[in-house]
């Protein structure tokens, strides 16, 4: 026990002195959330439109200013002709330009029905949609409000559209999980890893193996430290969530805690397999970057829906145990889910560390024998 | 006291259809320099794994520090030291710190530690560098410092594995004369080395070529044996026969 101690404490001496792996340790959770959080997001803010407005009227002032009154849009010009869309669109100036028929209110009180074309630069299509469907939204509120005001019937049939869980479409709800699940991945499998493999490659772990101490002693004492860093981070990103994004919490802690914890050890035991399948610290770099972070990144559900991948990526996304760490974590924080809810994905992440720990044992067993 | 810190008989490790050390037999007594010579691929290495405990003989039998290797590897492990060419420091921990990691490692008890480290730091004349990280001492001291490491526990035998790749011929001769007062000290030293010359230190020396032991006994008896005037000569006599290519 003496000498498992000190292993411990000789693990945290050196990470404590790489001063540079300190930063990257804990610079990154902060710097990663406000990147996250203020500069890429899904909604749009003072987006720059222009309207084209044939009618003039009563009804097409009141869209007008419901667009202006919005945080989303800034109008920024207002068109004379349809001419000048192209001229407007081509110097980039806005993303849309809204325009009214002439006789809108007429047309709409009369036969029910006025249209409103939307057009937008579809070179940014994400932004495209985006702002369209904002602008979509407006609209039809709009449309709603008249039919309450006058009684109207109308025949046609407007959908009621709610977002739950996350009704303001905050994007940062949504990315809080997944850097979770990405910060994670790269302290717990990247840097255990990286810290095994350097053993190796200067000869340390030679003289370890060598010595009295126990292989899983030797494995144990290297992931520990990682392990309560790792914490150290999930729990900086809470706060950071909570309290500069406002980011809602509906479940329990204890359950939040207690998933992160197993999240960890499958990233912990990910960490241990690759090092022991290379024998340097670039190679294991290379693959925890190449064959971790960025499958976390792109397939786990993080930035795009898994469920509109092709067939095959969707295939492989469930072998990648951040996207099953997702699924719970937004589970838990956005609604607020009980295990009960999410015990199919526990249990996938359950086998899979299980699985990574195995083969990790029978790798250097054999390396030994 | 043991009469013999290694006895081996038919010793052999196959991979797959490779037969890396093939039946070697040999004894090395207790408090020898043993010299353990062989081309690159002849399989020393692999021998040294086996008596290290780090890997399993194919068949055969071994002692080590009077232990089975097949059952009391664990126990070999308490008895034995080892250092290797790359000294295995951590470069990023204080001479202090490195020698008293490894031996808690090696399962020395706190209050002994302390005791043993100051010797230590006094016998190597490192006090006024105790603070300083491994990677600002000068290699001759770091040689030094994990040799002395590698005996702290005071094994049965200590195994050096190329103890002096890359070492000026100074600090060479200084790490010879370091390995004699072990030896003085009753601890058995079991070397590899390149350097012919090192050959000559020893008490006795063995050369492997393609996993077999084709010579064994005292640096004078092997020159006779061999009617050459300088191990160098008797070992490239017997290299040349080689069929395994140097890797």
């Amino acid at each position: 026990m003496n000498s498992f101690s000190g292993f411990v404490v000789k693990e945290f001496k050196q990470i404590y002195r790489d001063k540079r792996t300190l930063i990257v340790l804990f610079g990154m959770p902060v710097i990663m959330m406000i990147l996250f959080g203020f500069a890429i997001r899904n909604e749009i803010n003072n987006a720059k439109i222009g309207i084209l407005d044939r009618a003039k009227d009563e009804a097409s002032q009141a869209i007008i200013h419901k667009l202006e009154a919005s945080d989303s849009f800034e109008i920024s010009a207002y068109l004379k002709s349809y001419d000048e869309v192209e001229a407007l669109f081509r110097q980039g100036e806005v993303k849309e330009v809204v325009v009214f028929e002439s006789e809108f209110r007429k047309k709409l009180v009369k036969q029910g029905q006025a249209n409103v074309q939307v057009l937008t630069d579809a070179t940014d299509p994400n932004l495209a949609n985006l702002v369209q469907s904002y602008t979509a939204n407006i609209i039809q509120d709009y449309a709603e409000t008249l039919h309450e005001g006058k009684h109207l019937e109308t025949a046609g049939i407007s959908p009621d559209i709610r977002m739950m869980y996350n009704p303001e479409l905050k994007s940062v709800n949504l990315f809080v999980p997944g850097l979770i699940a990405v910060i994670l991945m790269l302290v717990s499998a990247l840097m255990t890893s990286i810290s095994i493999t350097r053993e190796k490659e200067m000869g340390n772990m030679e003289i370890l193996l060598v010595s009295p101490l126990k292989p899983y002693h030797i494995i144990i004492g290297k992931v520990l430290p990682y392990l309560v860093l790792s914490v150290v981070n999930v729990i900086t990103i809470l706060i950071l969530a909570k309290f500069v994004f406002q980011v809602p919490f509906e479940g329990s802690y204890l359950l939040f805690f207690a998933e992160s914890g197993l999240f960890i050890l499958t990233a912990l035991a990910l960490g241990v397999f690759i090092s022991s399948a290379s024998e340097n610290q670039q190679t294991a770099m290379m693959i925890s970057l190449a064959g971790l972070l960025l499958p976390t990144v792109l397939l786990s559900g993080f930035i795009f829906p898994v469920s509109s991948m092709p067939d095959v990526l969707q295939f492989v996304s469930h072998i990648i145990p951040a996207k099953w760490f997702l699924v719970i974590v937004r589970s838990i924080m956005l609604k607020g889910s009980d295990f009960l809810l999410i015990w199919k994905e526990t249990l996938i992440l359950v086998m899979m560390t299980v699985l990574l720990i195995a083969l990790s044992i029978r790798k250097f067993k054999v390396r030994l024998q | 006291m043991l009469d013999f810190a290694i006895q081996t008989k038919g010793l052999t490790r196959m991979f797959g259809d490779f037969t890396a050390v093939d039946h070697i037999t040999f004894n090395v007594k207790q408090g020898e320099i043993f010299g353990f010579l062989g081309a690159n691929g002849a399989g020393k290495t692999t021998a040294m794994k086996m008596l290290t405990g780090l890997l399993t003989p194919t068949s055969g039998e071994a002692r080590v520090s009077g232990r089975d290797v097949y059952t009391e590897a664990e126990s070999i492990k308490k008895n034995i030291g080892y250092m290797s060419q790359k000294f295995s420091l951590y470069d990023d921990l204080t001479a202090e710190e490195n020698i008293r990691f490894y031996g808690g490692v090696y399962g020395i008890q706190p209050h002994e530690l302390s005791q043993k480290a100051e010797e230590l730091l006094e016998r190597t004349g490192l006090i006024e560098e105790r603070k300083k990280l491994v990677k600002d001492l000068p290699l001759g001291w770091k040689q030094k410092l994990a040799f002395s490491i590698a005996i702290l526990h005071h094994p049965n035998i200590v195994f050096l594995d190329e103890p002096t790749g890359g070492v000026d011929p100074v600090t060479r001769r200084q790490f010879w004369e370091q390995i004699y007062e072990v030896s003085e000290q009753g601890i058995t030293v079991f070397v590899t080395t390149h350097y012919m010359d090192e050959a000559e230190y020893c008490d006795r020396i063995s050369i492997m070529v393609d996993g077999r032991m084709d010579a064994l006994g005292t640096p004078a008896e092997l020159k006779q044996e061999h009617s050459a005037e300088t191990i160098e000569e008797v070992f490239i006599k017997l290299a040349r026969s080689a069929k395994r290519g140097g890797g």
